[in-house]
C-alpha cells in the first residue's frame, strides 16, 4: 500500500502489529466481554487519549473505510479533530461527521443516538479495561474473579451503594455482563448509553492501550447492565429537551452561558442536532443561543 | 472556552503555531544546535535515550530541542519514534568487564584490581552556583596520564564469585522476553522486571529505591561497584553465522551487593542487585539496582510488604509516557461523564431535602 505520510505504512503501524492487533480483536470477538492482552505499541499521542482506540482502528481500517471521530459526543472537540487528522494524515481515508455514512466510528465516552447498522464498527477508546479495578487493584486476582466468573464484589458494590443513597451511583462506566458471561467496563460512556449496546447490529470493538487490552462485543450480542430486581437499571432522564434541537429521549450537556445561573441543555451528539435542526426541529434557544454553541445551523 | 463546540480544528492550528513560536524563543538570540545539546547537555541527552529505550545521541538531543528541554516529553517523542523502527535481531550480550571505563568507583574494597577511577563525576564537588560558567571562560584542559600496562578491570562481583561468596547469575537457555512485543503480565520474571526498570522514570525509582533504604522492604545493600564508559555491541547475522561488531555504545552498570540469604542446605551468600542504563546515569543505574533486589523478595521468601517489593505495583507504574499521559489526560473534556454525575448528586441532594421537608430518617433503605 502506498504510505500517505512520508515514512511511515498507511495508517501509522507497520504491517506485522496490524496483524497482531487483529489476532486479539478476533480472539475478543470469539470470547465476548473477555480482556485480550494484546503488545500496545507506543503511539504518537499520549497514553490515555486515545492510544488502545487508535490501534484498533489503524488495524481495521482499509482505503476505503469512512471514519468518524467523536469525543464526548461531538466531532469538534479538540481530541477528537486531532485523531481524525492523524488517520487523514496517515491513511488519506476519507472522514465524516454523519453517522449513518461512517464505516468506522471512532468515540471517547459516547455512543452515537442514531442507531448503528449492521457492516458498521464501533471502536471504543478506554481507559481503564477492568470493571473490577477500583475493587481490586491487583491484576492477577481480577484475572481470577473473571476466570471463575465471581462477581460478587462488584454485585456488594452496587448494593452498597443503594444501602448508602438510595441508588447505584455508578453513573458512568456502568458495569455489563455480556453475553450471560463475562462482566465488562463499557468504557467511561454515560450509563444511559448502556442500552444501545445490547443486542447491537454494529461490531463493538474497544481498546485500552496503555492498560494493553482489546476487548469486543460482536454484533446481536445480549448485553446486560447490573441490576437487581427490587432496584432495575435505569438511565438517566432529562426534564427539558434540547435546547437547540428540541430533541427528547437523548443525552444533553449542561452549558453554563453567565454568572448568574443561566444555562442551557444541548444535545451531547453534535450531529444528530445538527441533522434534526437542518431537517426544521427548533428548540426554545435556537436563534438565541451563543454562535459557539450554536454553530452554523443557527444562522443558516 | 478550550473546548470549544466549534471551531475546534483552528484553535488547535493555531496553538500549535504558538507553540513553536515559544519553542523558538528570542529570534534576536543564536537557535540552540542539536550538536551543542548533544555536547553540552550529555546527561539529559543520556536520559532520554534511557527511558525512551533508544540509543541515538543526536535524535534525542533533537527531542530535547523539540520538546524545549521537557525531558520527559523527548522521551516520549523518542519511544513514538522507536515504535515505527523495524527490528533486524538482538545483539550479543555485553561484556561490561571489557568496558573501556571512564569512571569506576567501588564501596566495598578500598582498592580492587583496575583501581578506583573517579572519573567525570559531581561527586565531591561543592555545589556552588559557578558565575564564571557564566561569563563563559573555557575549563582547563583535562589532566592526562599513560594508560596502565594491564588495564583489565574485572567486576568485583566476578572477585566475590570466585571464593562463592555471592549467588552465581546463571543463564537459561530461555530467550529473553521483550516487553515491547509482549503484554506485559504477572508474576513477571527477572528479564521482563529488568527490561521495565531499565526503562523506568528516574524519578520514581529513585523514590523506590530510597524508601527501601529506610527501612520499607530493606536489603542491606552496598555498591560492589559502579562503572561507566564505552561497551562493543556484537551481531551475529544468520546469513554469517558469527558475530560483527556494531560499534559501541555507553552504558552505566551498578551492581549492589545485598543482605545474604541461606538455608540449611545452601551456606550463606550474598545476593544481587542490578542496574544497566544508556549513557552516564548512576543514580538511575543505582536505584535500579535497588529496585531490582527488592523485587526479587519472592525468589528468597522474604516478606512482600513494601511497595518496592510489589512487582505490580512498581512495573505498571514505572514507565513515565504512561503515566504523565493518563495523569494528564483528566485535561481532556470529561463534561459528559460530569453531567452524570451532577444528575446524580443533584437528584441525591433533591431527595435529602424532600426527607428533611418530611421529617424522616435519612437511611431509610439501609434497613432493609
Amino acid at each position: 500500500m502506498t504510505p500517505v505520510q512520508d515514512g511511515y505504512n498507511f495508517a501509522y503501524l507497520d504491517e506485522q502489529t496490524k496483524r497482531m492487533i487483529r489476532r486479539a480483536i478476533l480472539k475478543a470477538i470469539a470470547i465476548p466481554g473477555y480482556q485480550v492482552p494484546f503488545a500496545s505499541r507506543e503511539m504518537p499521542m499520549p497514553y490515555g487519549w486515545g492510544t488502545g482506540g487508535v490501534q484498533v482502528t489503524a488495524s481495521i481500517l482499509g482505503p476505503d473505510d469512512v471514519l468518524k471521530v467523536i469525543d464526548q459526543g461531538s466531532d469538534d472537540t479538540t481530541n477528537a479533530v486531532s485523531i481524525r487528522k492523524f488517520f487523514k494524515k496517515t491513511a488519506g481515508v476519507a472522514t465524516t461527521t454523519h453517522t449513518a455514512e461512517a464505516t468506522i466510528v471512532q468515540t471517547r465516552h459516547r455512543i452515537p443516538e442514531e442507531p448503528l447498522g449492521a457492516g458498521q464498527v464501533l471502536v471504543y477508546q478506554v481507559p481503564i479495561p477492568e470493571p473490577l479495578r477500583f475493587l481490586e487493584p491487583r491484576e492477577t486476582e481480577t484475572r481470577t474473579l473473571h476466570a471463575l466468573a465471581e462477581y460478587g464484589l462488584m454485585h456488594v458494590k452496587l448494593y452498597e451503594d443503594i444501602a448508602r443513597h438510595g441508588h447505584v451511583a455508578t453513573t458512568y462506566a456502568y458495569p455489563v455482563e455480556v453475553a450471560g458471561r463475562y462482566v465488562m467496563d463499557p468504557s467511561p460512556t454515560p450509563k444511559f448509553d448502556n442500552p444501545k449496546m445490547h443486542m447491537s447490529a454494529a461490531l463493538q470493538l474497544f481498546g485500552a492501550g496503555r492498560e494493553q487490552r482489546i476487548y469486543a462485543v460482536p454484533p446481536y450480542t445480549p448485553v446486560k447492565s447490573l441490576d437487581f430486581e427490587d432496584h432495575p437499571f435505569r438511565i438517566q432522564t432529562f426534564k427539558d429537551p434540547c435546547a437547540l434541537c428540541a430533541a427528547e429521549g437523548v443525552y444533553l450537556d449542561e452549558v453554563v452561558l453567565d454568572d448568574r445561573g443561566g444555562r442551557m441543555m444541548v444535545c451531547s451528539d453534535t450531529d444528530f442536532c445538527e441533522t434534526r435542526r437542518a431537517a426544521g426541529h427548533r428548540g426554545a434557544m435556537l436563534g438565541t443561543a451563543p454562535a459557539e454553541i450554536a454553530g452554523e445551523a443557527s444562522h443558516g | 472556552m478550550y473546548v470549544a463546540v466549534k471551531g475546534g480544528e483552528q484553535a488547535i492550528d493555531n496553538a500549535h503555531r504558538l507553540l513553536a513560536a515559544k519553542r523558538r524563543g528570542d529570534p534576536a538570540l543564536p537557535d540552540l544546535d542539536v550538536a551543542q545539546i548533544d555536547g553540552q547537555l550529555a546527561l539529559a541527552v543520556a536520559r532520554v535515550m534511557a527511558e525512551g529505550s533508544l540509543y541515538d545521541r543526536s535524535l534525542a538531543a533533537l527531542a530535547i530541542k523539540q520538546a524545549r528541554g521537557d525531558l520527559i516529553e523527548a522521551i516520549f517523542l523518542v519511544r513514538a519514534f522507536r515504535t515505527t523502527l523495524p527490528r533486524f535481531g538482538a545483539c550479543e550480550p555485553v561484556d561490561t568487564g571489557a568496558m573501556a571505563v571512564e569512571r569506576r568507583v567501588s564501596a566495598t574494597f578500598k582498592d580492587l584490581p583496575g583501581g578506583q577511577v573517579l572519573g567525570p563525576t559531581f561527586d565531591y564537588t561543592h555545589r556552588l552556583i559557578d558565575f564564571a560558567l557564566a561569563a563563559g571562560f573555557a575549563p582547563p584542559p583535562p589532566a592526562e596520564a599513560e594508560p596502565e600496562a594491564d588495564g583489565a578491570m574485572p567486576r568485583v562481583t566476578d572477585l566475590l564469585g570466585e571464593e562463592d561468596l555471592i549467588e552465581r547469575e546463571t543463564a537459561d537457555d530461555r530467550p529473553p522476553a521483550d516487553l515491547t512485543r509482549e503484554p506485559l503480565s504477572f508474576p513477571a520474571e527477572r528479564d521482563i522486571r529488568l527490561q521495565n526498570l531499565a526503562r523506568g522514570d528516574e524519578g520514581f525509582l529513585l523514590g523506590l529505591g530510597y524508601s527501601t533504604q529506610r527501612g520499607f522492604g530493606r536489603t542491606h545493600p552496598f555498591v560492589g561497584e559502579v562503572r561507566f564508559g564505552a561497551v562493543e555491541l556484537d551481531f551475529v547475522p544468520e546469513e554469517l553465522g558469527f558475530p560483527v561488531p556494531l560499534g559501541t555504545i555507553e552504558v552505566t552498570e551498578c551492581q549492589m551487593v545485598n543482605q545474604f540469604a541461606g538455608s540449611a542446605e545452601r551456606p550463606p551468600q550474598f545476593t544481587r542487585g542490578y542496574g544497566l542504563v544508556f549513557g552516564q546515569s548512576e543514580r538511575k543505574a543505582m536505584s535500579m539496582a535497588l529496585v531490582d533486589r527488592a523485587l526479587r523478595a519472592r525468589e528468597f521468601g522474604e516478606d512482600v510488604v513494601a511497595p518496592a517489593q510489589d512487582e505490580e505495583f512498581v512495573l505498571s507504574h514505572s514507565d513515565n509516557v504512561q503515566a504523565t499521559g493518563f495523569v494528564e489526560h483528566l485535561k481532556l473534556p470529561h463534561y459528559v461523564d460530569f453531567q452524570a454525575e451532577l444528575e446524580l448528586v443533584r437528584r441525591l441532594r433533591a431527595e435529602h431535602a424532600a426527607r428533611e421537608a418530611d421529617g424522616r430518617p435519612h437511611y431509610e433503605e439501609a434497613a432493609e
